[in-house]
């Protein structure tokens, strides 16, 4: 690692094209849509109403909901697609208001002269309405531009690389610098998309070639970051469980293969993982990281993503939507089977560790209230932080109706800050992540499930239908069985989340750890 | 007869705004419209360029009805000019007078000379004029441009809707005056609506007086003055004969 922000800009032409992709895009569309839409419902205020009522309660929904919403909409499509819809909606009503807003302050007697001159309507329209409303449009425009560029950044969830995947891995493994990355370039993109049509705008007003000179120069210097992609990059074809390649291949040569990974710590580390493994045989990989669970799992049920790494108990209750609990012995089979029974998707095999949730606390509280085990927490009157996933899970009312902890106060926070939050006493209880390394650094106590409520969360690779036909990609993926320990998970995880690692440093350690040439 | 205007009806809602109206007007004639606030005028004025369209009655051009070609073509043939003038703020001076000249596909040097005659006539060289924005002109030089832009396009008749309502005497009597002299100059045609039996006075050939939608009494100043037909046209001369009385003891005594 050399130089200020190394490892961020090693990431960037991609992320970066990306966001620009999107933001460009959405923002060309709410043009094409808002301007026609704005032009015909601005003489007719029966129309003109309805349209911008539409547009404002899209606006009112919260952007990552917006975006997360377009997953099941479209199909379970994550990546570019959604996001693109998504913020196109967003980038509408801006320029639909200003659109409609503006053409209806041209001056009437304007107007009125325009026809007694002999304009036709639509002569009227080029010339004198939209010329007339052009500033009021273009500040839409702009405003639609810095809400985008922003919004954008929550792409990252629903499988669309942004500039958001250094803010949400940034957040995950607290490498602040990643975030603080991502805020800057975010926001010197939306500045400079501003002082472009800003540009663009002088030029039309004022017909200037030099302001158009100056928008054009300017936007291909916001562009032109993203080209060094295309110049390293070449073409990438999708190739795993590609017909023309014969299955037994044992080399992956050639075959580009998509990792997926949910929001944390841990899965981004396997995700490098995944990917150092893959790359050993010759695969092209690429990374859709930050994804939400089901936002995953649908992808590589898709086949957008043709790996990743999941938990038990995640398919269990959040999938199959089951509540009951299972054997630890019975559930893998009964996860696997179902999964490829139901969706194609194939279980490859335990990693060897569990990541389950425990409830933990920190020595003081567990001394000051006498807790060993949770049902030592019946009835009394503590904060319980855990991810919001957690409290909208059966196994939380499964295990507050068995434990009898309905006086606990559930507060929903992002697991990056719970462990922290539990240290400091800021709240009583946390329900830890067992591979956390955090566990051990902070002397965290686990209360013991002695009814076994909780289900198990053992980890395993998930493959998609066309990825599971590719022979050579199961041989790759096969030294991973078994090879990856609770403990070994985690130190590599305290790696990042306490030594102030990065993901790839972590990824490359525990690569070492488990691959073959290293016994 | 250049225009006629026959039996010109046009309801809003209930309010009948104009009722059976009828006049015609010669070749180089020029036709007051007087008459209350509501009377009707504008709408009958708009009615003719079909800004307006009516609900009944026909209005003949030059021996063509309006009705039989679309409401652009019939526009390009009549100038309008309006209170305020109506400029379009983003274009130059030359552009606002060249818009109908280019409309009807006029060359470029047709059209120059037409930019050049009309802004000299109106007392805006287009050396200093041309390329100034309506911004950067005063009421009264907006009025002179929105004049040339209404004659740029050589009609045989303009429309004017209260043209000085919003000027200063003194530039209303340089306006009125020009007026005149370009219609000597040009022959054109023109229908004037106006509140001010002075400005009729000194501009038009005949005055129609409109009450409640209708014309009540159409004729030259003296037939008004000398046998107006009814209580309105009356009211209508009180105010400029009082003021007559007034300004001509004035100047009888000043002059003794
Ligand atoms: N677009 C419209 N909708 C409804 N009523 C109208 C409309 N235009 C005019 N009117 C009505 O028609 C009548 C005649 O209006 P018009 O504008 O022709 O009057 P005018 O003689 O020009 O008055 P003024 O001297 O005040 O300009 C008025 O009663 C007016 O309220
Ligand atoms: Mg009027």
């Amino acid at each position: 690692m050399s130089g200020l922000f190394a490892e961020e800009w090693a990431v960037f032409p991609g992320h970066y094209a990306g966001h620009l992709r999107l933001a460009l895009g959405a923002l060309l569309m709410g043009l094409i849509i808002s301007v026609p839409l704005g032009t015909l419902v601005a003489r007719r205020q029966v129309f003109a109403g309805p349209a911008l009522a539409a547009a404002s309660v899209v606006q009112t929904i919260p952007g990552l909901a917006l975006l997360a919403l377009m997953v099941p909409l479209m199909g379970g499509m994550i990546g570019f697609w959604p996001a693109f819809t998504a913020l196109s909606l967003y980038s509408i009503l801006p320029i639909l208001r200003n659109t409609i807003v503006g053409l209806q302050g041209v001056d009437q007697d304007v107007r009125e002269a325009a026809l007694a001159v002999g304009m036709t309507a639509n002569q009227r329209l080029r010339e004198i309405d939209l010329p007339l409303a052009a500033p009021v449009i273009v500040a839409g425009l702009r405003t639609a531009s810095a809400w985008v560029v922003g919004t954008a950044t929550l792409s990252t969830p629903v499988g669309a690389r942004s500039l958001g995947n250094y803010i949400f891995q940034g957040l995950q493994t607290r490498n602040w610098d990643a975030v603080l990355f991502g805020c800057l370039i975010s926001a010197a993109l939306a500045l400079a998309l501003d002082q472009v049509i800003g540009q663009f705008e002088k030029a039309a007003l004022k017909r200037s070639r030099r302001h158009a000179l100056a928008g054009g120069i300017g936007l291909a210097l916001v562009i032109a970051p993203a080209l060094s992609l295309f110049v390293e990059g070449g073409t990438s074809r999708r190739a795993a469980g590609n017909p023309e390649r014969p299955a037994a291949t044992v080399s992956l040569e050639g075959q580009t293969i998509t990792i997926g990974a949910k929001g944390f710590t841990e899965q981004y580390i396997l995700a490098d993982l995944l990917k150092r493994t893959l790359e050993a045989k010759g695969a092209r990989v690429e990374i859709r990281d930050g994804l939400g669970t089901t936002v995953a799992f649908d992808a590589l049920a898709s086949g957008e993503v043709d790996v990743y790494v999941d938990y038990t108990g995640t398919i269990w209750a959040a999938l199959m939507k089951r509540d009951d609990p299972a054997q630890r012995s019975a559930m893998y089979a009964r996860v696997s089977a179902w999964l490829l029974n139901e969706r194609g998707v194939m279980a490859f095999g335990k990693l060897g560790f569990e990541n389950a949730y425990a409830f933990a606390t920190s020595p003081q509280t567990a001394a000051g209230n006498q807790l060993e085990t949770i049902a030592d927490l019946s009835g009394k009157d503590l904060a319980i932080a855990s991810d919001p996933e957690f409290f909208g899970r059966s196994e939380w009312t499964r295990t507050r109706d068995a434990y009898g902890l309905q006086s606990l106060d559930p507060r929903s926070m992002d697991s990056a800050f719970m462990y922290d939050a539990v240290k400091n006493g800021e709240v009583d209880l946390v329900t830890a992540y067992t591979t956390d390394g955090r566990i051990d650094a902070f002397d965290l106590v686990l209360l013991e499930d002695t009814l076994s409520v909780l289900p198990p969360y053992d980890a395993f690779i998930l493959l998609s239908p066309e990825a599971q036909e590719s022979a050579a990609l199961l041989n790759a993926l096969e030294p991973l069985q078994g090879a990856i320990s609770t403990e070994l998970m985690r130190a590599a995880n305290s790696k990042v989340d306490l030594e102030r690692q990065s993901v790839s440093q972590a990824g490359a350690w525990l690569y070492e750890e488990v691959s073959p040439a290293s016994e | 007869m250049l225009l006629r205007a026959d039996r010109l009806t046009k309801t809003f809602a209930d309010t009948v705004a104009v009722d059976q109206v009828s006049f015609e007007l010669k070749a180089g004639e020029t036709l007051a419209l007087i008459g209350h606030s509501g009377c009707g005028k504008t709408t009958t004025l708009k009615m003719l360029n079909r800004l307006i369209e009516p609900d009944n009655g026909v209005v003949e051009l030059d021996g063509a009805v309006a009705s039989g070609m679309a409401g652009h073509e019939w526009r390009r043939r009549i100038g309008f000019v309006i209170q305020n003038a109506g400029l379009f703020p983003h274009k130059t001076v030359a552009e606002n007078v060249l818009v109908t000249p280019g409309l009807l596909g006029w060359d470029r040097a047709r059209q120059q000379a037409k930019l050049h005659e009309l802004l000299d006539m109106v007392g805006l060289p287009a050396r200093d004029y041309a390329h100034r924005y309506p911004a950067e002109l005063s009421g009264g030089q907006r009025q002179r441009i929105g004049l040339a832009r209404a004659l740029a396009g050589e009609p045989d008749i303009v429309l004017m809707d209260e043209p000085f309502a919003a000027l200063d005497p003194l530039t209303k009597d340089g306006l009125i005056a020009d007026i005149a002299r370009l219609r000597r100059e040009l022959g054109f045609a023109s229908v004037l609506v106006t509140h001010d039996f002075g400005e009729a006075l000194r501009l038009a050939d005949r005055i129609a007086v409109m009450d409640g939608g209708r014309i009540v009494q159409t004729g030259t100043a003296r037939d008004l003055i000398a046998s107006p037909a009814n209580k309105v046209v009356e009211d209508l001369l009180a105010a400029p004969r009082l003021m007559a009385a007034t300004v001509g003891r004035a100047f009888g005594e000043g002059g003794s």
